[in-house]
Parts: C-alpha cells; sequence; structure tokens
C-alpha cells in the first residue's frame, strides 16, 4: 500500500487534536449511558434536567410532568458536574497522562487547591443568548445532543436521526456565519 | 420517588460520574473546541457523538435480549423512540442556532461547570430561561386548548 503524504497531511490537518480523547471520551459517554440504561431501562438525555428542575419552584402544567423524575436527574445532572471535577483532577491537572490524551490550547487555565480548572474565553453574550435558544429548542425539539444524539441514534430512531441532521447542519451554518461576522472567540 | 430500590440514585450517579467525565475528556465541555468542529477547523466531534451512539445502541440491542427487565426498576428495556413531528424541526432548528452560537449543549454545560469553567453558568442561566419560556407558553396553548375543547 503506498500513503499518499499530502493525502495523510490532508487528513492530519483536519483532527490538529488526534482523534485519540474524542474516541476515548465518547465511549465513556457511551458507557454512563449504558451504566444507568442497564440498571433502570432509562435511556436518559440531559436536557429534561432543565424541565424537571423547574418544577420545583413553578407549578406550570408543562413542567408538572416532570416532577416523578426529578429527584433521579438532579443525581444524574451532579454526577455529570463532578465527573468533570474527576476529570480536571486528574487528566486537566496533568496528574494522569496518556497518549490518547492530548491537552489542546483552548481558553485559560487557572489553578484552585492544586487542581488545574479551565475557563472559556468565549464570550458571555453568546453563551447567554445561545443558551435561551438551547433551552427553548431542546425542549420543544424532543431532545440534545445525549437524547437524540446518543441515545435516539443508539435506538436506531428515525426522529432523532433528523433530530440531529437538522441541529448539525443549522449549528454549522449558524457558526460559519458568526465566523464570517469576525465574531472571535 | 419513594418504593425505587435504594440502588437507584446511586447508579444513576456513578453513570453521570461516567458520562461527565467522558464530556471534560473529550473537551465537549469547552465551547471552542464544538465550534471549532461547527467551523471545519478540527473534526473530532463526531467521534464523541457517534461513538457513545455505537455504544448504547449495542446495549439498547442486546439487553431486551438477555433479561426481562431492568434489575432496579423492574422496567422492559426498551429504545428510545419518540413520535415524529414539526416540533423536532422547528426545535432541532432553535436548538442548532443556539449551538452554533454558544457552543454548549446541556449535558456539556454541566460538565463545562465540573471542569471550573465558571463563565459557562452565562449559558446555564439561559438555558433555564430559555426551557422557562417555551413551558410557559406550551402550558398556556395546552390549557386553552383545553378550554376550546371543553367548550364544543
Amino acid at each position: 500500500m503506498v500513503a499518499d503524504p499530502v493525502l495523510l497531511q490532508a487528513i492530519a490537518d483536519l483532527f490538529p487534536n488526534g482523534i485519540g480523547r474524542y474516541a476515548v471520551g465518547g465511549l465513556l459517554v457511551g458507557l454512563g449511558t449504558v451504566v444507568i440504561y442497564a440498571g433502570t431501562g432509562i435511556p436518559a438525555g440531559a436536557s429534561t434536567f432543565l424541565e424537571s428542575t423547574l418544577s420545583y419552584v413553578s407549578d406550570q402544567p408543562r413542567f408538572r410532568r416532570y416532577v416523578a423524575s426529578r429527584d433521579w436527574r438532579l443525581v444524574f445532572t451532579a454526577g455529570i458536574v463532578l465527573g468533570g471535577l474527576a476529570f480536571a483532577a486528574t487528566f486537566q491537572s496533568g496528574v494522569v497522562t496518556s497518549s490518547l490524551y492530548e491537552p489542546g490550547t483552548t481558553g485559560r487555565l487557572y489553578e484552585v487547591a492544586g487542581v488545574t480548572l479551565w475557563a472559556t474565553d468565549v464570550q458571555p453574550w453568546r453563551l447567554f443568548f445561545g443558551g435561551i435558544l438551547v433551552g427553548i429548542g431542546t425542549r420543544i425539539g424532543k431532545g440534545c445532543t445525549s437524547g437524540h444524539g446518543v441515545c435516539g441514534v443508539g435506538s436506531a430512531s428515525k426522529t432523532s436521526l433528523v433530530g440531529v441532521a437538522t441541529f448539525l447542519t443549522v449549528a454549522i451554518g449558524t457558526a460559519q456565519v458568526v465566523a464570517a461576522l469576525g465574531v472571535s472567540p | 420517588m419513594s418504593g425505587r430500590h435504594p440502588l437507584f440514585k446511586p447508579l444513576v450517579f456513578v453513570g453521570g460520574l461516567i458520562f461527565g467525565f467522558g464530556l471534560g475528556f473529550s473537551h465537549m465541555a469547552r465551547p471552542e473546541v464544538v465550534l471549532n468542529f461547527l467551523q471545519f477547523d478540527d473534526l473530532g466531534l463526531p467521534f464523541v457523538m457517534f461513538g457513545a451512539a455505537i455504544v448504547s445502541g449495542v446495549a439498547f440491542a442486546l439487553l431486551p435480549r438477555l433479561r426481562e427487565g431492568a434489575p432496579l426498576t423492574g422496567d422492559r428495556y426498551e429504545r428510545r423512540l419518540k413520535p415524529f413531528d414539526r416540533n423536532v424541526l422547528v426545535g432541532g432548528a432553535v436548538f442548532g442556532v443556539g449551538w452554533g452560537l454558544s457552543g454548549i449543549c446541556p449535558g456539556a454545560a454541566y460538565a463545562s461547570l465540573g471542569v471550573g469553567n465558571v463563565t459557562i453558568l452565562w449559558a446555564l442561566g439561559g438555558m433555564f430561561l430559555g426551557a422557562y419560556a417555551q413551558g410557559y407558553w406550551r402550558s398556556r396553548s395546552e390549557t386553552r386548548d383545553a378550554a376550546a375543547a371543553g367548550a364544543d
């Protein structure tokens, strides 16, 4: 087999951080989903937490349907936050290293009590207004990147495949336009 | 909910830990990395989403054949199938604009807080505001529809 160096370089350019961290991270996200599904039969998505948690403080009928699941969804989200912290205390802090983990150069690192933490440089207005649309869209569209993208696609659900194709296409278009307008980061 | 197996929440917590660790490790908890994918500067993201979908897909296909029901709930293993309607397209498009603008989605936002990104509270605040707004509108229109149906 002849490897074309120009082609290999072109492929390497598309993956400046390799694929190790993405593939391993994806396997772990899938494993977390499977642990919950195997024990409980629940294909858990992350965005329902937004509405189920609002049921603690709001009597709107729309949120009442999540009263039964709101407690465990809070536990699920607490696990996700602390899982992120566990990553920060190990790989992000450099305490554990692996050839499959590429640390990258995005954002800013800072230290608290010996743990290397990370903060984004993306502007708050983008996060806030984008967040509002994410909150509206995921709940009207019946799922987010984990509900549709992981559980729904894993279920070979046509609804989820269409959902993923829709939000992925629109997100690419939006990010390209925002970048073309000179907004960075 | 009362009457649930005592290991129900501990298991959900462990699942969440692994899920959140994976989002940190894959850098999906960093909006910059998601935006780099959407701008075609680093095409790693599909390995995360589809890698996770393949793992869950294997479990969703195998578990119903291995066991009658889930040990902690007794519930049957079912796939995640939701009915298709216009909302999937409208909601998906709105989510897409938000994701493309911010580079963050709900699960990744929770994990982002965990890796130390306090700034992500802007996105989390926005998400709760958006989820509340749509819940408020839909609760009102459902009540109105119910009232209209009752008047017929």
